[in-house]
């Protein structure tokens, strides 16, 4: 039964446009909370003095912690816009997909009642 | 060890209401936990935002609330470190594991690492894993929960460890995964609630001013302006990125987490789950080190939270519990005092089900039943592995009393990193993955974790007293991970037998299945 859903599917040219879509996306977004968590953790330890330097002349506000707090800023708005990429646009498209394989597995269903 | 203050009327009554409030659910549950399916995974009927607060209860464990406040409290920045360490895992589980995790499995994640692989052997090693991990987790917890109800409660140490064995396996063998959940849920508001209003006295008490509460901790702390930049908690490279490895790859290989994911009906409230877990746990991070600072300004010269040597009643792990004293009265003290003892109860809850769920899933019912077992003995296997999860919980916790546990949490997120993450990853993402690489790697992954924790510096030199360690480092997962990921990949390469060769055909249906859900719905 799946099966079938399963060759209609690998076999859509919608299918394979949309997971390669998604695919980039979700590797695009996870390097890039790699690269800003690594960039953040090889600065304290090679170069921490950097973090300790303040944000105005004379003020106590310092890189580091700006930093920081925009690290798990930046990490909520990824997953963000993860989530509603794949939640409206990725999902209408893949309902389009099942729902075509749904059809065409259905027909083999009614072709074989007709034997 | 002696209490904080006489008998707390606000913390026993708040206690009390808690107890009840979640017996009462754990009965209302019990009512609609009679299958498999209910029993692990809720039904698959907790919705996307309800599963979000419950991950985000699962996973903010006491320590995290006052260990990270307190890290903060004794050298401000460097609390921040562990706190996004923490944090970026959620990213990676949303980008690369949760829709794929949720598609393919029923229960457990060794589920999907079995789907098209040899049962028996994956299982065995994926509830190793799975156990492993847990039985770390869960004694640094249980230690951690007998000591503070010894000081906040005024109990002895055996009697908070056994309230805390009891009430956890009442929660889980009598409601399943319902009752989890929802006790996760109650737990994270509250602890939510908690921390903001700390936070919020605090900022209230410096008029609102973020540049009065930095400079006033800096006038007050003994190392003055270097709580504002990084100190001494990752000296070298080697450390810092294994530490980061262990932190942001562990997450997505811890059992009791994973186990979340199939509660929700499909992948689409999957990741919305993650999106809303990311926001508690990132907004949670930043109240933890608002308090921690409100902490050095408002207790630090405080001689009601000292002793005779100047040092902070109950240990530094105290700090977020005497600023509520402080800010907020004996009244604030009993309701965060509360709040502390619940997070407890959720995160142990939420280990012993995933553990129960190995043993009678994945062992009892596939690798000795070879997945024919009927289905009310599996779970009636479950409710009993509860049970003596539970005995070994206590067991273990009063065992380890006296004994140095802060390299458990530690080795947990080390073994999760090494062994579960990368099997998880290979079998999902690769199509040459056979049976034999993960099992190769899966065991070098785990065996290399603990064998460097033992002769790196916590074990070798603190516990065991050696002059110096065999393994420098404290954080084995840089290591430990690519040892045991590279043997998956060139074992697999290698492996050409006739298994190996079915496995890859499998991998295309496993592949669509995987990015469409079509399928995950029919097996149920």
């Amino acid at each position: 039964m799946s099966k079938q859903h399963y060759d209609h599917i690998r076999n859509n040219v919608k299918f394979n446009d949309l997971i390669s879509q998604r695919t980039r996306l979700s590797w695009t977004l996870a390097v890039m909370i790699l690269i800003v968590y690594y960039s953040f953790i090889l600065v304290i330890a090679f170069s921490p003095a950097l973090f300790g330097i303040p944000v105005s002349d004379g003020g106590i506000v310092t890189w580091g912690i700006v930093i920081g707090l925009g690290v798990i800023l930046f990490t909520f708005i990824i997953t963000g816009i993860y989530v509603y990429r794949a939640n409206t646009i990725f999902d209408k498209l893949l309902v389009d997909v099942v729902d075509a394989s749904q059809v065409h597995v259905d027909s083999l269903v009614e072709n074989q009642g007709d034997k | 060890m002696t209490m904080l203050t006489d008998i707390n009327v606000t913390a026993v009554v708040m206690f009390l209401i808690f107890i009840s409030a979640t017996l009462a659910i754990t009965y209302w549950a019990s009512k609609r936990t009679q299958t498999a399916s209910q029993y692990y995974a809720a039904g698959g009927k907790i919705t996307g935002f309800q599963n979000g607060l419950a991950i985000a209860g699962d996973y903010m464990s006491a320590a995290s609330f006052l260990g990270i406040s307190a890290l903060v409290f004794a050298s401000g920045f460097d609390g921040l470190i562990y706190s996004i360490g923490f944090l970026v895992g959620w990213p990676i589980i949303l980008f690369l594991i949760a829709e794929r995790l949720r598609n393919l499995g029923k229960y457990t994640f060794a589920d999907v690492v079995s789907y098209r692989l040899q049962q028996r052997p994956i299982r065995l090693l994926a509830a190793c894993g799975s156990l492993a991990v847990i039985l770390l987790y869960l004694i640094a917890q249980m230690v951690g929960a007998g000591k503070l109800v010894q000081i906040l409660f005024g109990l002895p140490y055996e009697v908070a460890v056994v309230l805390v064995g009891i009430l956890m396996v009442i929660y889980v063998s009598v409601g399943g995964m319902l009752a989890t959940t929802w006790v996760q849920i109650i737990k994270a508001f509250l602890l939510l609630f908690g921390a903001t209003l700390l936070a919020f006295l605090v900022l209230y008490n410096l008029d609102f001013s973020i540049n009065n509460m930095f400079s006033q901790a800096v006038d007050i702390h003994e190392k003055g302006l270097a709580i504002m930049a990084p100190g001494t908690l990752v000296s070298d490279p080697i450390s810092a990125i294994s530490l980061g490895l262990a932190l942001m790859f562990g997450t997505a290989g811890l059992p009791h987490i994973l186990m979340r994911f199939f509660t929700v009906p499909d992948a689409k409230q999957a990741r919305r789950s993650v999106f809303y877990a990311t926001g508690f746990i990132g907004y949670f991070y930043i109240l933890t080190f608002v308090i921690g600072f409100g902490a050095i300004v408002f207790i630090s010269n405080n001689p009601e939270f000292m002793n005779e040597t100047g040092a902070l009643l109950g240990g530094n792990n105290m700090s977020a519990v005497h600023l509520s004293k402080a800010l907020g009265g004996d009244i604030l003290l009993g309701f965060i005092s509360a709040v502390a003892f619940a997070t407890i109860l959720a995160v142990v809850s939420g280990l012993t089900l995933a553990g129960a769920a190995a043993f009678s899933h994945d062992l009892y019912a596939n690798c000795i039943k070879g997945g024919k077992a009927d289905e009310r003995k599996e779970v009636m296997v479950s409710r009993l592995a509860t049970v003596g999860l539970g005995v070994a919980a206590i067991l273990l916790g009063i065992l380890f009393e006296q004994q140095n546990i802060a390299f458990m949490v530690g080795l947990a997120f080390a073994i999760a990193a090494s062994a579960n993450f990368p099997v998880l990853f290979f079998s999902m993402f690769w199509e040459k993955t056979s049976t034999r690489g993960v099992i190769v790697g899966g065991w070098i992954g785990l065996i290399t974790a603990v064998t460097l924790v033992i002769l790196g510096p916590i074990v070798w030199v603190d516990i065991f007293g050696n002059e110096e360690a065999i393994f420098p480092y404290k954080y084995p997962a840089l290591f430990s991970m690519s040892a045991g990921m590279i043997c998956i990949y060139v074992v697999s390469l290698l492996d050409k037998s006739q298994n190996a060769i079915s496995e890859r055909a499998a991998f295309s249906d496993q592949f669509v299945r995987s990015m469409t859900g079509v399928g995950a719905n029919l097996s149920k």
